[in-house]
């Protein structure tokens, strides 16, 4: 009649680079490197979303496997035995970070940068003029803007807008090989398309491509300084669902807003007002 | 509903329910992420029925939409009613075991034949008769409402004809199925929980029972009143007879918001003393004789609010307020300092944990517990996990000591503003996705995809009409007159006109909106007005359109 009444949960036992590890059936091989205190590098992957299995940025060896195979999706059997730590692996994930840190514009990418120092990945080594996108960044409104130079196509804010959280679908990948863009249907402007603007595309985003306006304009101006930042938990003042808010504040004011992924209600999800809704708090903060 | 003010079920339920009737609620747009719920339940093969008379964007989620005609909410209900009851598709042994008044009740709803049904609500009987089917013999299903149900003039009847369907079918007080009022303002479950109401004390406890009475009076050493007071509504009247002469409002802009504004507003002008708190100068602070500044809630100020699935959640101070604005409980307790009762300062937590002492409800949850995720009422000692749905003891072979749930004969009564050759034409109104109320706070930040109070027409009104899609027009109902801007949308039925209230700066809306109102609920009919749109020159609206 409730759930206090759910079956008992059976387990799956696998051994992660020598160590036994028992997670509940259907776990990811990545969460059974986290039970084994492993840390996976990835990109596409995020606790809110479906797997997109775009980077291969998580890849680990397992035994009997002719490919390497990616952590975030794969779904532990029992006995399975993983290597992430093997020279094959590491192979494989230096390369896709030379590969992205090439091409795309990384700077602003910080899990990325600790991980190419960590796999001594070396862009540079493929010259020193690759392709680059090289396109304006798009600012249309007051709310978030568009850098395509540091786009990595990770599908993270098509899934988000969606069937994995928004249900909106005004993005999708347009265009093939290089020319791969993210784009609103025939690349009109984003109040013109389906786009609801809540933001939930840049809160996914792994390489601030997509970039809260508020984060951006402090950048600009090199006043941007995370380390001075402090995030508070609270409550959204819109609508009674009870969305938890994390209020960035910098210099006692708030510059950037997003929801915590373990949230039962969000799930790291808004709506424009959740997201963006807080300049009322402090109506001259931006002068 | 039953005994409790809340929704009984978690939004996580939805996830896993099998059918939902979404009835008076544009959820997608006035409570998008319970809506992202509410698509996980469609996506794991839910189906929908929308209940609207608008094709609102929550409404093309659905799998039918049932348009039926404003204020025919009840004639709805009846007919699923009559329709589950005549196909046999009752949950007689729940009807049995749990309830009182089935005969009574299906008597009443015998007159409601599909065809009568059709006729009143303009929901052809066929889409009537899947709904109704499909509510029945689900395994769990859901009733999910806003303010399309409750801004009636006979809003609470419409909420109990929803609740006899949930009793017909026992679609209540099991995980998966219940009833779900969702709530409109983060706090406006915990204002209620906390006896902000007439009749209440914290923790839905009356004022008149006399066990209540007493605790609440001795921990307060004050003999309190043992009479219900009055709600907003009774209030405006009692202050438009010279009875009450002074007020104290806080957070709340009523010369905004109400219906029938210019009512609201030379009753407060009349007022002999008007205090407002509140973190804007709105226009209600405007008319007030003196201004409290408060601090913004949920941003400036630590506390608890209540959302919709009584979760209590804490807010927290991010950052520091401006000026002189203090957090409300600091400038209530120094107004009541100043009237000779010095109550300290205490913290947040330690008004809390007052209220734990008194409400049955909120015992086990401590600030330490509330810290992550918060939790469900009833929570009623320290190792107690929350409650996520309600009304379990519906199915105890005792029902856990409670009455049985009563089934409610309503009456089927149309929209109290009844249209004519003057006012021919139905207005109604509700939220856009990037707006709130009355748009003091939403007002804050630049949203692209705002647009501002505009009404929206039917094509083929608006041909009728010869108005174009921009023009401005006058609108009138018997109350006054406001001039706004056409938008001529396909999705609102013939007869009808839709707009939103965020922008009275722009469009004193509720100028136009009726003053009946429901005497069980005290709310005002928001939802129904009978208006009258005229071209405000031959010319001018042929030079501005460009469509």
């Amino acid at each position: 009649m409730s759930e206090q009444s759910t079956a008992t949960i059976s387990t799956v036992t696998v051994s992660i680079n020598g160590s036994s590890v028992t997670v509940p059936e259907g776990a990811s091989l990545k969460d059974a490197c986290g039970v084994a205190g492993v840390e996976i590098p990835t990109l596409c992957w995020a606790a809110n979303l479906t797997p997109a299995n775009a980077c291969r940025l998580c890849v680990v060896e397992v035994e009997n496997s002719r490919t390497l195979v990616p952590s975030c999706s794969r779904q532990v059997e029992e006995g399975m035995v993983v290597q992430t730590d093997s020279e094959r692996v590491h192979h494989s994930r230096r390369m896709v970070l030379e590969f992205l840190g090439s091409s795309v514009d990384l700077s602003q990418a910080d899990d990325l940068a600790r991980w190419s120092k960590a796999y001594g990945a070396d862009p540079d080594r493929y010259g020193n003029s690759p392709a680059r996108i090289e396109e304006e960044i798009k600012i249309q409104d007051n709310l978030y803007i568009r850098d395509y130079d540091k786009c990595v196509l990770c599908f993270k804010c098509v899934d988000a807008c969606g069937d994995d959280a928004q249900h909106t679908f005004a993005i999708a990948v347009s265009g093939r090989g290089f020319g791969a863009r993210i784009s609103t249907e025939f690349d009109v402007s984003l109040p013109d398309s389906a786009c609801v603007y809540c933001g939930n595309c840049v809160a996914v985003c792994p390489t601030n491509a997509l970039q809260f306006k508020s984060e951006f304009d402090l950048r600009e101006a090199a006043a941007w300084k995370p380390e001075e930042q402090t995030v508070t938990r609270t409550v959204c003042s819109y609508c009674g669902v009870g969305c938890n808010l994390e209020m960035h504040v910098q210099d006692n004011t708030i510059v950037k807003v997003t929801s915590p992924n373990d949230h039962s209600v969000t799930n790291g999800h808004l709506c424009i007002k959740g997201r963006f809704g807080w300049q009322y708090v402090q109506p001259v903060a931006t002068e | 509903m039953f005994g409790a003010g809340g929704g009984t079920v978690s939004y996580e339920e939805i996830e896993e329910v099998d059918v939902i009737l979404l009835w008076g609620s544009n959820a997608r747009e006035a409570h998008p992420i319970f809506f992202h719920h509410l698509m996980t339940g469609l996506d794991n093969g839910a189906t929908m029925f929308a209940v609207d008379p608008r094709r609102s964007s929550s409404s093309k989620f659905a799998d039918v939409w049932l348009g039926l005609n404003l204020g025919s909410d009840v004639a709805m209900s009846n007919t699923v009613a009559r329709e589950i009851i005549n196909q046999g598709l009752t949950n007689r042994e729940f009807i049995a075991h749990s309830t009182t008044g089935f005969e009574a009740y299906a008597k009443s709803v015998e007159p409601f034949t599909l065809e009568v049904g059709e006729q009143i609500t303009g929901v052809p009987a066929s889409a009537i008769a899947e709904m109704a089917r499909a509510y029945a013999t689900a395994d769990k299903a859901q009733i999910l409402w806003t303010l399309g149900i409750t801004e009636h003039h006979n809003g609470v009847d419409n909420v109990l004809a929803l609740c006899n369907l949930s009793l017909l079918t026992g679609h209540i007080g099991r995980w998966g199925s219940g009833l779900v009022p969702l709530r409109g303002q983060n706090n406006v479950q915990g204002g209620g929980d906390m006896g902000a109401l007439p009749n209440k004390f914290p923790g839905f406890q009356d004022i008149t029972d006399p066990e209540a009475h007493a605790k609440f009076s001795e921990l307060y050493g004050v003999d309190l009143p043992d009479k219900n007071g009055l709600h907003l509504t009774l209030m405006f009247e009692a202050m438009e007879r010279g009875e009450i002469t002074s007020a104290y409002i806080i957070g709340e802009n009523p010369a905004d918001s109400e219906a029938d504004i210019e009512f609201a507003r030379a009753t407060l002008r009349g007022l002999d003393t008007l205090v407002v708190q509140d973190i804007f100068m709105t226009r209600t602070a405007e008319l007030a004789d003196v201004v409290l500044p408060a601090s913004v809630g949920w941003a400036e100020s630590d506390g608890t609010v209540t959302s919709s699935e009584r979760r209590v959640q804490r807010v927290r101070a991010a950052v520091t307020p401006p000026g002189e604005a203090w957090h409300d409980q600091d400038i209530i307790g120094e107004l009541a300092r100043r009237m000779g009762y010095d109550w300290g300062k205490p913290t947040s937590e330690e008004l809390w944990d007052e209220l734990r002492s008194l409400s049955p409800l909120h015992i086990g949850m401590s600030y330490e517990r509330l810290e992550d995720g918060g939790l469900q009422w009833p929570c009623p000692d320290l190792d107690h996990p929350g409650t996520p749905f309600l009304h379990g003891w519906l199915w105890e072979d005792d029902l856990g000591g409670h009455p049985l749930a009563p089934f409610s004969v309503v009456e089927a009564a149309g929209p109290k503003e009844e249209l004519s050759a003057e006012f021919p034409i139905r207005l109604t109104t509700g939220r856009a996705l990037d707006s709130y109320n009355t748009g003091v706070q939403s007002g804050g930040f630049d949203s692209p995809i705002r647009y501002g109070d505009a009404l929206d027409v039917n094509p083929a009104d608006a041909d009728r009409l010869g108005i174009a899609d921009g023009e401005l027009v006058k609108v009138s109902s018997p109350r006054g007159s406001v001039e706004m801007a056409i938008r001529i949308q396909p999705e609102i039925p013939v007869g009808l006109t839709f707009t939103t209230f965020h922008f009275p700066e722009l469009v004193d809306i509720n100028v136009l909106t009726s003053d009946a109102w429901d005497k069980k609920s005290g709310t005002a009919e928001f939802k129904a007005a009978a208006i009258r749109i005229d071209k405000i020159s031959a010319n001018a609206g042929e030079g501005e359109s460009n469509g």
